[in-house]
């Protein structure tokens, strides 16, 4: 199995997709269009299940690695590889791919082809990143990937998307642009090389180290996002279609979540001690801060985009405990929360589509008409507000047990998410759902098709397997996080 | 092998059943529905009994199902300790649940959601298992959470009623209130001891007795004893769960659900999961004085001062309700007292009398058309005579009669409180004189409600339909804890329930009646609970003084009728049937004369003004600032806008050198090739 370059067709098989689907023209082509897509996806899929089959779950290095010569000249090369950190990612990409064309089967009319065909490539690059280990090749995937997301905001939007469009993308080219000159600085540095990993072996004095930190810092933290440079987010989400809500919350936020592990830890263990407090601090903030800014949300989607933000600040808290137990339970965070939240997004737009309404106010009493979706937005609000046995509890529950033995008060920080969390999430769920029919709108809802109980009900299972076993998760974790808590451990001060 | 297996099948059997009920809830007929989940509970019932005698003949148990997840040098598994402690609680949840399931037909009949409740009631029973026969902390914590779910999902069970959402709401985030200490002291325990594992964790412990944690660095004052900490972080879960003050807001509100459920959920089973968890926690506890402190006085608070509450209420839930917070206050005082095995024992003849005195009320309920007033009762032993004797059966438990079980167990707590108090334990004072107050207490507000209800005058199916709450002021008390909003047409009379209703509650009067006479020997002083609960005789004697103290439950139940708490007790019974019976006059004119006494106790002390104004209020306020003031006026407004008007300032400025004629261009190259020179030749 291993000799198929797997890697390099999870990245083009969708982008070859996305330009078949793309062929397909107009709008008259519609019905082709999303049967296109649909194959294009699964397809993906399926081509990236044979990466955790085939996985070696004691190898802590790279695996599937393909590497050849891209630009010689300047020694950069096309190298995928994936370890225990990466690999859950390019598949939980591929997943929600085919979750995204699903979700806009019937929804979107309009340019049907461009729209697939935008998702298909996008998704495509998001595996290059997840995969890259050459930094010229990441940093292209990586930009390139906020065009895809760009137009889809743009064009498919809300009646805000040109602002919105406009701030997610100057936001995160804003942090790309630091993100560039680090690149340059280690390139030089390292004596006229792109290798991620020999870039993780490159002694650095202490000075370049904060610099070169504080400068992914911001590249990364933009992605997150963290606070204070989040406030993108509820635009982009308030703005974007219900398939761009899910891809943002599922998979691109987590891009600045997977720098700080494949660039900052690794390259610059010192500067990452040394700066621990200020991540943890963010971290913190965004954690206690942006729950109480939750909590007074009267947009839907902007609720859950802030409380994305604050699950996130498990992410970086996690990492930045510098043990097993946080960087895993990060880890496994960010996996639940690509389906917790895509599900809550998912959820959103069944209203929407409906109602054409986000805001709390205009519903309330939807159980009444509505009991099938009821029931399954009640499990993922309570995998949002992290009740055992579902996804949401594993991350966050290692978190804070990690944080626990790392400092009590951190633990007691990110513990009041479980009161506060707790207190957004059903607040909204009891103004929207529960309660008397409000008004006609609610009263003339029909209950969800099937396929849109097919689509939550495979994020329902993925949740639940995920908070009831979610051991052959992280079983693939424990070699690579134990080598870069080894690698982050030495000093690389000379 | 076998054993295994059975273990497995406790918790499965209500799972499959509720997962029948509640996937398929819109397709299956009702029969299938409550024949599924009971024929699971029935399973988990009969299988628990062979564990059980299974376990007497000492095969105990303590082993993984699944590993759940590893991480680093920490294993989390799922797994079951077979023990005493687990199987006399698997006992009484199967044993409760299996009677308010067979209710559940009677009580439920007219309603649409019927299906839906059997689901929800047998999937309660499932969490409830997973948390009673865990074997670690981290399965502790999920069936911890797993009943707060559905204890949110059936108080809320009655979704359009606005009372009903607020009040499941409200249960589930003071539940995670509690939640938040918990997972903080599993966190103390796993940094400390490098595992959940009880076994482990127990064994470790004692030699963590010493160490102490520094909360603050370097600050001497912040420096204060791991298990004390450990061990308060824990307990603030129980308060949560076990409903203790202050976190007991709650309960009361709670019985916006179905009356079977306040009968198995908040009476019997889910609100004791506090009591069991301290008393699982012995090892831990014990190495900590302050805590067990911290535990007896807020037990002694809960006790007495929710006594007084019940005095006042009309509602017949909220007087049950009311009476189960201050009978849970028992319970924490034993375990504050160190008599563990007397707080599990409280907690198993509690769970049969106090389901029996619910499920009483709820028949009592269907008799008055869901009317729930006790002043539009009255005389009702004619019309419901089998509701009537096995009410009275779980008053006459509930206030400590001598030989019935709610005696011995409750007198066994006033005496633990006492010999803590002589041993002078700090706090055992103030508790021990409040246990002993709350007897006369819990007589009264009992037997009050006995006579309204099933003596004296029929006030009944008069014209004025008095179950208006205008003695009420706040508003999540109007109109509440009406099941259905209607009571008897005038004239009309009440009717005896039929028999799934009536079944229950004879079944729950026999072990109200008996339990206590015969469990006592075994379960306190014998061998029952040896290697189970841990108790350090030396620090904490109250065991050992009451053992020798015990000269068998017939002999203690005949010196009890010349001790002071049946004087009580008796005295709370004779002065309620004085002012309720011969004198009504009476105590309206106490309510008159004390208003401000009457104020408070109508306000619950206003603890619920307090936290809707502080805590809910508060967080709004702090949401609301944050949001406008922090997201939208500094970062967005200032910073982010700001920047692009920035921008947009400097680049109207560069603007004005794109003027687009070339001879502009021209003139600027010109002057720049000068100044370029001008550099190069003065380099030069």
């Amino acid at each position: 199995m291993s000799n198929y370059p797997l890697l390099s067709l999870a990245i083009w098989i969708p982008i070859l997709a996305g330009l078949v689907v793309l062929a397909t023209g107009g709008d008259r082509n519609a019905p082709l269009a999303r049967i296109f897509s649909l194959v294009g996806a699964v397809a993906a899929f399926l081509i990236t299940l044979p990466l955790w089959a085939g996985f070696d779950v004691a190898n802590g290095g790279m695996q599937f690695v393909e590497l050849s010569s891209w630009i010689p000249r300047f020694h950069i090369n096309y190298h995928l590889g994936v370890d225990g950190i990466s690999m859950l990612f390019v598949i939980l990409n591929a997943f929600i791919t085919i979750i995204v064309v699903a979700a806009g089967w019937e929804v979107i009319q309009n340019k049907v082809a461009q729209y697939n065909a935008a998702f298909l490539i996008m998704s495509g690059l998001m595996n290059g990143i997840f995969t890259s280990l050459d930094g010229v090749l990441f940093y292209v995937f990586f930009e390139a990937s906020l065009i895809p997301l760009y137009l889809i905001i743009g064009v498919w939007g809300g009646p805000k998307r040109v602002y919105a469009a406009f701030k997610f993308f100057l936001y995160t080219l804003f942090g790309s642009l630091l993100f560039l000159l680090a690149l340059m600085y280690l390139f030089f540095q390292s004596g006229g090389s792109f290798s991620i990993l020999e870039w993780h072996k490159l002694p650095i004095a202490l000075g370049p180290q904060i610099w070169l930190f504080l400068a992914f810092l911001i590249a990364f933290a933009v992605k997150v996002p963290m606070w204070p440079v989040h406030t993108w987010l509820p635009d982009a989400h308030v703005e974007a279609p219900t398939g761009g809500s899910i891809v943002l919350a599922a998979i691109a936020l987590k891009l600045g979540a997977y720098g700080f592990l494949r660039f900052s830890l690794p390259i610059l263990p010192d500067a990452s001690h040394e700066l621990s407090g200020l991540v943890l601090g963010l971290s913190l903030v965004a954690i206690i801060y942006i729950s109480f800014v939750a909590l007074v949300q009267e947009d839907m989607k902007k609720l859950v985009a802030y409380s994305s933000i604050a699950h996130m600040g498990f992410v970086t808290l996690g990492f930045f405990m510098f043990s097993a137990m946080g960087i895993e339970g990060a880890l496994v965070q960010m996996v639940s929360h690509g389906f917790v939240s895509g599900a809550m997004f998912f959820c959103i737009g069944v209203m929407y589509d409906r109602v054409h309404s986000r805001q709390i106010a205009d519903y309330g009493g939807v159980v009444n008409t509505m009991p099938k979706f009821a029931a399954l937005f009640m499990l993922f609000s309570m995998a949002n507000a992290g009740l055992p046995a579902t996804s949401g509890f594993v991350g966050e529950f290692m978190v804070i047990l990690g944080a626990v033995k790392f400092n009590f008060w951190v633990a007691f920080g990110a513990a009041t998410s479980m009161v506060v969390g707790a207190a957004y999430t059903l607040w909204m769920y009891k103004r929207v759902i529960f309660g008397d029919v409000a008004n006609h709108h609610v009263a003339e809802l029909s209950d969800i098709n099937l396929r849109e109980f097919a689509i939550l009900g495979v994020l329902a299972i993925a949740t639940l397997w995920m908070g009831l076993h979610p051991q052959p998760f992280t079983e693939v974790m424990h070699a690579s996080v134990n080598d870069l808590l080894r690698h982050v451990a030495i000093s690389k001060i000379q | 092998m076998e054993m295994q297996k059975l273990y497995l099948l406790v918790p499965m059997a209500p799972l499959v059943g509720a997962m029948i009920a509640g996937l398929f809830c819109r397709v299956i007929p009702r029969w299938l529905a409550h024949t599924a989940t009971i024929a699971g509970v029935a399973i988990a019932f009969i299988a628990s009994i062979v564990i059980f005698k299974d376990v007497q003949a000492g095969h105990t148990y303590n082993g993984a199902v699944y590993t759940w997840l590893t991480s680093g040098d920490y294993q989390f598994e799922v797994g079951f300790l077979i023990d005493t402690l687990t199987t006399t609680m698997m006992l009484v949840v199967t044993f409760v649940s299996l009677m308010v399931h067979i209710y559940t037909i009677g009580y439920m009949q007219e309603d649409p959601g019927y299906n839906r409740f059997f689901s929800y009631i047998s999937l309660f029973t499932f969490s409830m298992l997973m948390l009673v026969m865990s074997n670690n902390f981290m399965q502790l914590f999920f069936g911890w959470e797993a009943v707060g779910l559905v204890s949110y999902l059936l108080i809320g069970f009655w979704y359009t009623r606005p009372t009903a959402i607020f009040a499941n709401m409200k249960a589930f985030l003071v539940n995670r209130v509690g939640d938040f200490g918990f997972i903080l002291g599993i966190g103390l325990v796993l940094a400390y001891c490098g595992s959940l594992d009880y076994a482990t964790v127990f064994q470790k412990a004692p030699s963590l007795a010493d160490t102490t944690i520094n909360l603050f660095a370097g600050r001497d004052w912040a420096t204060v004893s791991l298990m004390t900490a450990t061990c308060i972080c824990l307990f603030i879960g129980a308060m949560g769960k076990s409903a203790q003050v202050p976190l007991h807001v709650w309960l009361p509100d709670s019985m916006e659900g179905p009356t079977p459920i306040s009968a198995l959920i908040h009476a019997a089973t889910m609100v004791t999961a506090g009591i069991f968890m301290v008393a699982r926690m012995s090892p831990l506890f014990e190495l900590s004085t302050t805590a067990l402190s911290f535990v007896i006085v807020i037990g002694a608070i809960t006790a007495l001062f929710m006594g007084f509450l019940g005095v006042i209420q009309n509602d017949i839930k909220r007087v049950v309700a009311y009476s189960t917070l201050s009978q849970l206050g028992y319970m924490t005082v034993a375990l504050g007292a160190s008599a563990y095995s007397v707080a599990i024992f409280h907690l198993m003849t509690h769970a049969f009398f106090k389901a029996l005195l619910f499920l009483g009320a709820g028949s009592v309920i269907i008799g008055m058309h869901h009317d729930q007033d006790i002043r539009n009762m009255g005389g009702l032993r004619k019309y419901m005579p089998i509701t009537w004797i096995t009410s009275l059966i779980g008053s006459l438990a509930l206030i400590g009669t001598p030989f019935l079980s709610g005696f011995y167990s409750k007198d066994s707590i006033i005496e633990a409180a006492q010999i803590a108090y002589e041993h002078g334990q700090p706090g055992a004072a103030f508790a021990y004189y409040a246990v002993l107050a709350g007897v006369f207490i819990t007589a009264f507000y009992s037997f009050r409600m006995y006579f309204l209800v099933f003596h004296g005058e029929e006030r009944f199916g008069k014209v004025d339909d008095a179950h208006h709450h205008e003695h009420h002021g706040d508003h999540d008390d109007e109109e509440s804890s009406h099941d259905h909003h209607h009571g008897l047409a005038p004239g009309q009379k009440p009717h005896e329930t039929p028999w799934v209703v009536t079944l229950p509650l004879v079944l729950l009067a026999i072990p109200s009646l008996l339990i206590g006479f015969f469990a006592i020997e075994p379960m306190l002083y014998g061998d029952y609970f040896k290697g189970v609960i841990f108790v350090n005789a030396e620090a904490h004697p109250a065991m050992e003084h009451l053992a020798e103290e015990f000269h068998g439950a017939a002999a203690m139940g005949m010196h009890a009728l010349t001790s002071l708490p049946f004087i009580l007790a008796l005295a709370g019974v004779v002065l309620s049937w004085f002012f309720y019976m011969k004198r009504p006059d009476i105590p309206a004119a106490i309510q008159r004369r004390f208003s401000a006494v009457q104020t408070l106790l109508e306000n619950k002390y206003y603890f619920d003004k307090f936290n809707e104004l502080v805590f809910a209020g508060g967080a709004r306020l702090l949401g609301k600032v944050l949001w406008r003031g922090g997201d939208v006026a500094i970062i967005d407004g200032l910073i982010v806008n700001g920047s692009a008007r920035v921008v947009g300032w400097i680049s109207s400025i560069t603007r004005l050198f794109q003027t687009g004629y070339v001879y502009h261009y021209a003139f600027t190259m010109i002057i720049g090739i000068f100044v370029l020179m001008t550099l190069w030749i003065n380099r030069a």
